[in-house]
């Protein structure tokens, strides 16, 4: 074992530092703080949970994403959780087991057996809120008005939000009689937009069906408000819900363009992120110099079904770790007393006084720099009394 | 807040057949590439700038957001996985075939198969399809002395005229993929400059049809 091997973090796996661990707990604290005012109830599930519960109901993504290792009391696998997501849709089916609508709100570190793109780290921390039990787009708007929210108090001043709806290729699949291979193939080919390659796949396996134009649009069928008056048009022979997801689309896109003029909406129909389980409007936050998203989420509904409660759930997660990435998240300059310790029941008084009052007391020998701590004022005895003054 | 728009171009002969491709855009590097050791040229366009570099890291210039588009062999693509990318428009320049070849007449080897290439992903994968087991043999260059030398059964490269496989006293077997240069651009990018990057593709798009047409003519 060389010196290096012993210090050398696996790749992808992070420590932070003090003046970022300050700003990243910060911004968690604030960040689930925003979502109490909003009626998010926190929860703590578990770091790690039997794959049996952790993964059903989920894709093949989030099943190569997650740790696994043997449980050593029963034998059974356990999962360190990539996504938090799930466990609280146990929490909401079978834990909780409330009647109305139920809002939970998480933070805490997942961890990724692979890092989700090449340079994002594998053991991100989030937060984000879950909304079981509203079908409607009244609670799909409440997120992404909660989503957009949290981008401000990140600091980020121009919002770039994509949203898409999955049930319009789900909808398109079904119509058109597609095998479940050939439903994952376009889908790989739409998720790159490679046009060339969707002409020949439309030519060889939707030959004489009247969907292959529909098919052929898709991937164009991406920008701003106007995509979706093209989606009608290109739609109108489609089955009913693919315009319905249009109409959902429409509904939300309306309220969150009135309530955040500044927010920059992007429509991409072609668009499937989470496509394995979620069920109907994802949407996904983008800021400028990171070039994959800082939030993304969606509507799930049925995951329940499997803890024996199906419900509708919609919801998001933000990667605080992507935006300390960005920089949004500031430290703030250190403020903190220095007192030398002399040993007086005196100054202990005068030091707990000042920590009682808020006040960072940092005590130390005659020999340590003060500034090193930190400090910008120190505890001096003058005239029999404990002041602070400025650090000389 | 005006938007920038960088591009990641392939040097070598894929650069000649598209900057006429770009000009036809309106996007016209500031000096000859050719006469310059720069890497980042700025163009006739402010926000434009053009990167220059080698065929391979154009996708990862991209995929990390360096850029927010590219041009790119499909080649490439194939052999690297394109994940956070899209590949909205085949420019149909630097046009050729991914082929398996083996030695002229060679009989067909049975069982597990010794296959030399620099697509080490793309042999892999194509093999299993066809349902053969194969030892992939990864080479940077001079495929063509893998199965000379005997140290593979068939290589798998990309081919053009098929001179050198002739010269060498190969001959191309199995076509896997037609390759040709793609224009590629980040997922974000995609997104938060939407307007900027489809007036480009628009552009280069129209361009690519034009010379299309007089060929089919």
């Amino acid at each position: 074992m060389t010196y290096a091997d012993r210090w050398l973090l696996p790749d992808g796996v992070e420590e932070i530092l003090p003046a970022e661990a300050e700003a990243v707990e910060r911004m968690r604290r604030r960040l689930v703080d925003l979502y109490q005012t909003w009626g998010y109830d926190l929860v703590i599930p578990p770091l790690l949970e039997f794959t049996d519960s952790l993964l059903i109901g989920l894709g093949r993504d989030v099943d190569l994403l997650t740790f696994k290792v043997t449980d050593q009391l029963t034998g059974r696998t356990l999962g360190i959780r990539a996504d938090i997501t799930p466990q609280t849709a146990r929490m909401d089916a079978h834990s909780l087991d409330r009647q109305g609508a139920n809002r939970l709100c998480y933070a805490g570190h997942v961890v990724h057996a692979r890092p989700k793109n090449p340079l994002a780290t594998r053991t991100p921390i989030q937060a984000g809120v879950e909304f079981y039990g509203e079908p409607g787009s009244r609670a799909d708007t409440e997120v992404v008005s909660l989503l957009l929210e949290s981008l401000k108090l990140a600091g980020l001043c121009k919002q770039h939000i994509d949203l898409g709806h999955v049930g319009i290729y789900r909808a398109l699949a079904e119509a058109a009689e597609l095998s479940q291979e050939q439903e994952d193939s376009f889908f790989d080919l739409l998720q790159r937009k490679a046009v060339t390659e969707i002409r020949a796949w439309v030519r060889v396996n939707l030959k004489d069906s009247p969907l292959a134009p529909v098919f052929l649009e898709l991937p164009s069928l991406a920008g701003d408000r106007s995509v979706l008056t093209r989606a009608r048009e290109c739609f109108a022979h489609c089955p009913a819900d693919v315009r319905e997801a249009i109409d959902q689309l429409e509904q939300v896109a309306a309220v969150i363009e009135a309530r955040y003029p500044d927010a920059e909406l992007y429509f991409d129909l072609g668009e499937l992120r989470g496509y394995h389980y979620l069920t109907g409007l994802v949407f996904a936050a983008f800021a400028p110099g990171y070039g994959n998203p800082i939030a993304s989420g969606g509507r799930y509904d049925h995951i329940g079904e499997v803890f024996g409660r199906s419900r509708p759930a919609t919801g998001f997660a933000v990667d605080i770790t992507a935006l300390n990435k960005l920089g949004l998240i500031k430290a703030t300059p250190a403020s903190a007393v220095w007192a030398s310790e002399s040993g007086s029941a005196d100054q202990w008084q005068a030091i707990q006084a000042l920590r009682a009052s808020g006040e960072r007391v940092v005590c130390g020998a005659q020999s340590e720099p003060p500034q090193e701590a930190g400090c910008d004022r120190q505890l001096v005895l003058k005239d029999g009394q404990y002041r602070v003054i400025p650090l000389a | 807040m005006s938007q920038t728009l960088t591009i990641a171009l392939t040097k070598g002969r894929i650069l000649k057949e598209t900057l006429p491709l770009l000009a036809a855009a309106g996007i016209e590097p500031a000096e000859d590439i050719d006469k310059s050791r720069k890497l980042v040229f700025e163009t006739n366009r402010a926000e434009v700038r053009l990167l220059v570099l080698r065929g391979v890291d154009v996708p990862t210039y991209v995929q990390f957001g360096a850029a927010d588009m590219g041009i790119s062999g499909k080649d490439t693509l194939m052999e690297n996985g394109v994940d956070g990318l899209y590949e909205p428009l085949d420019l149909n320049i630097a046009r050729c075939r991914l082929m398996t070849a083996a030695i002229k007449g060679a009989p067909p080897r049975q069982g597990r198969l010794k296959v030399a290439t620099k697509y080490v992903n793309v042999a892999k994968q194509y093999y299993a399809t066809c349902g053969r087991q194969t030892d992939i043999i990864k080479l940077y260059g001079a495929m063509e002395l893998a199965p000379i030398m005997n140290l593979a059964d068939e290589i798998v490269d990309i081919v053009d005229t098929g001179n050198t496989l002739r010269a060498n006293g190969l001959e191309p077997r199995e076509h896997i993929a037609d390759i040709s240069s793609r224009l590629i651009v980040n997922k974000a990018s995609m997104k938060m400059k939407h307007v900027l990057i489809q007036s480009v593709i628009d552009a280069v798009g129209a361009a690519v049809d034009a010379r299309r047409e007089p060929e089919n003519a």
